[in-house]
């Protein structure tokens, strides 16, 4: 099971002014329960290929499909296929349309035919999940929050339908750093308790290296680069062409190392970082 | 006198009503000249409100703002105050207006009356500081998020305000397009002498400012330059804040007993110390 793009392009308004193809013949496998990381500079292409995967964008040639199905037209099956994709827009306010908090987070659940209390129940998980406080929050307008209380009800709306394949576009921008850390926390738990398979957007090079056991690089609507985490953050000129930064530890470490210091620089956790810091200036001592 | 001042600043949104809320509590900052102060905070804390209140967007519901000596709740000064104080938001949606790039570029300018030779030369300026000269005749509705930042920047550069507030300016860049806009700020802070307010989350960024404040529940908890902020490690991450990896990397080097200055906050500094 999984989801694959063969040789999909897709060109934005064909035949006027502003005519630009944004994917060029990308040909892809998103396998069940992997968790993906999509990176590369702005423009790239990323946010147009994760809008393949709902089918909310169609290649203008090429084939998408879901557990098998192609999910192109308007046929019963390729509506289910599409379904069981779940998409968080990279602006939120993209997403959030209803009065209330509670009716926005409310509306994907009832619309698949689920109990009221069923309904509520998943209100208040995704809620709770995001960290906005269903008695405080569930009747205010999702307009009138802040941009990081909007991101965290439209990710609250996509979790509370439990998609199958979760796609996130850029979901930790404007999130304050506890937050940042308690939804990469949160995805990672869906992820394996609930089997979830993910396909991430990000520009953190951190982030994936917490995250994901795979990277693919765009640049110029096409794949860069697709290889393990460990493996793309050492690929130096891909890293430069997508507009990228190595993680922030092995940043720190290479400066240390090119200063003299002997150390091993594929670190990608700060109390790791620190470890392989302080072994490196005891060896250092007793020589 | 600073040149910005908030006395006192309150705001409640919906004021009076059953869902009121306090956004800013009793808010009072001197601002002078030519600083360049970073606003820190978690979400909600109230940020993009007194961002809001810098160019009279919003109106104090208690206390004052004074901006170059006019009060923004004097009507009478609105557009004195636009043209000190320019503003780039946090949803590039909210900004952009135009249906063409360099139109919307223009559209800053153009209000305040600037002749439209010299209204060119902005334009194409600003577009090239943030890299987006090849998108000029480009429709703004159709670009990627990180674009759509970058005009915004570019709408706010070419108004030559004497003071600019950037709302989250980096939130949907990738990194390189990050340090170029942040570097784009830093080059007229240093060469204009403008005065900069920006909002980030993102740590590194502001250990770039000259002074940074940070907010939580609408009120200002901590006012100081960043080699005051960053190395209260422990401070910061109960605050729900993040600080400079270098800082939170020279704090636990120094529980363990390695000797470091106690004031660090880039890497570079750390690198300074650890390899004498
Ligand atoms: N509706 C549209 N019409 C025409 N061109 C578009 C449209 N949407 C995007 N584009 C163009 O397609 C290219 C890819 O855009 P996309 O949004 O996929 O980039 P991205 O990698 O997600 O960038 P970012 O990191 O800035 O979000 C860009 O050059 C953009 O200008
Ligand atoms: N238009 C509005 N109407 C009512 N309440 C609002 C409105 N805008 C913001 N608020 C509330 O005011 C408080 C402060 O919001 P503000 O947007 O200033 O936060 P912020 O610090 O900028 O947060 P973020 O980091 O998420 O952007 C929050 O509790 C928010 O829900
Ligand atoms: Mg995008
Ligand atoms: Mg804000």
């Amino acid at each position: 099971m999984s989801i694959e793009l063969k040789n999909v392009t897709y060109t934005y308004m064909r035949g006027t002014a502003f005519e630009r193809t944004a994917l060029k013949d990308i040909t892809l496998t998103l396998k069940e329960n992997s968790l993906t990381a999509i990176a590369g500079h702005t423009g790239s292409g990323k946010s147009t290929l994760v809008q393949h995967l709902n089918g909310l964008l169609h290649p203008t040639s090429g084939v998408v499909t879901v557990d098998g199905t192609d999910i192109a037209g308007k046929s019963k099956e390729a509506v289910d296929a599409r379904r069981k994709v779940g998409m968080v827009f990279q602006y939120p306010e993209h997403q959030l349309f209803e009065e209330t908090v509670e009716k926005d987070v409310a509306f994907g659940p009832k619309n698949m035919g689920l109990s009221s209390d069923e309904v509520t129940r998943r209100v208040k998980n995704a809620l709770g999940f995001v960290n906005i406080d269903y008695d405080n929050y569930k009747d205010r307008s999702p307009f009138q929050m802040s941009g990081g209380q909007m991101r965290r009800v439209a990710i609250a709306g996509v979790l509370a339908m439990e998609p199958k394949y979760l796609v996130l576009d850029e979901p930790t921008a404007g999130l304050d750093p506890r937050g940042r850390d308690e939804l990469i926390a949160g995805i990672m738990r869906f992820h394996r308790e609930h089997n979830m398979t993910i396909i991430l957007v990000s520009h953190s090079m951190d982030d994936i290296a917490l995250m994901a056991d795979r990277v693919v690089f765009m640049h110029d609507g096409r794949v860069l680069l697709d290889a393990p985490p460990t493996e793309a953050f050492f690929a130096k000129d891909a890293i430069k062409e997508a507009g990228l930064n190595q993680p922030r530890t092995v940043t720190l470490l290479n400066k240390l190392k090119e200063h003299g210091l002997d150390v091993d620089v594929a670190s990608f956790k700060v109390d790791d970082t620190v470890k392989r810091i302080m072994s490196a200036i005891k060896r250092r001592k007793s020589c | 006198m600073s040149f910005i001042e908030i006395n006192d600043l309150s705001h409640v949104y919906h004021r009076g009503q059953a869902d009121e809320i306090a956004a800013l509590s009793h808010v009072s900052l001197k601002i002078d000249d030519g600083e360049f102060v970073a606003v820190l905070g978690a979400n909600g804390s109230g940020k993009s409100t007194l961002a809001k209140h810098l160019n009279a967007i919003l109106l104090p519901t208690g206390g004052s703002v004074v901006v170059d000596g006019m009060d923004t709740r004097d009507m009478a000064h609105l557009w004195d105050i636009r043209q000190e104080v320019g503003m780039v938001f946090q949803n590039p949606d909210n900004q952009i207006i135009a249906a063409v790039v360099e139109d919307d570029v223009a559209f800053g300018p153009e209000n305040l009356g600037v002749p439209s030779d010299e209204i060119r030369k902005r334009v194409d300026d600003s577009l090239a500081l943030v890299g987006m000269s090849d998108f000029a005749r480009f429709a703004p509705h159709l670009l990627s998020g990180g674009q759509k930042q970058r005009i915004a920047i570019a709408g706010a550069l070419a108004m030559h305000t004497r003071c600019l507030v950037l709302d989250e300016p980096t939130a949907m860049l990738d990194p390189v397009g990050r340090a170029e806009v942040l570097n784009a700020v830093r080059e007229l802070h240093e060469n204009e002498k403008i005065t900069v307010i920006y909002i980030t989350h993102f740590m590194e960024e502001a250990a770039a400012a000259s002074r940074v404040v940070v907010m939580e529940r609408g009120e200002v908890v901590v006012d100081d330059e960043p080699h005051g902020v960053f190395p209260c490690v422990e401070e910061m991450k109960k605050r729900g804040l993040d600080v400079p990896l270098a800082s939170e990397v020279a704090w636990r080097l120094r529980k363990q007993g390695v000797k470091l200055p106690d004031n660090i906050i880039s890497d570079d500094e750390l690198v300074a110390a650890i390899c004498r």
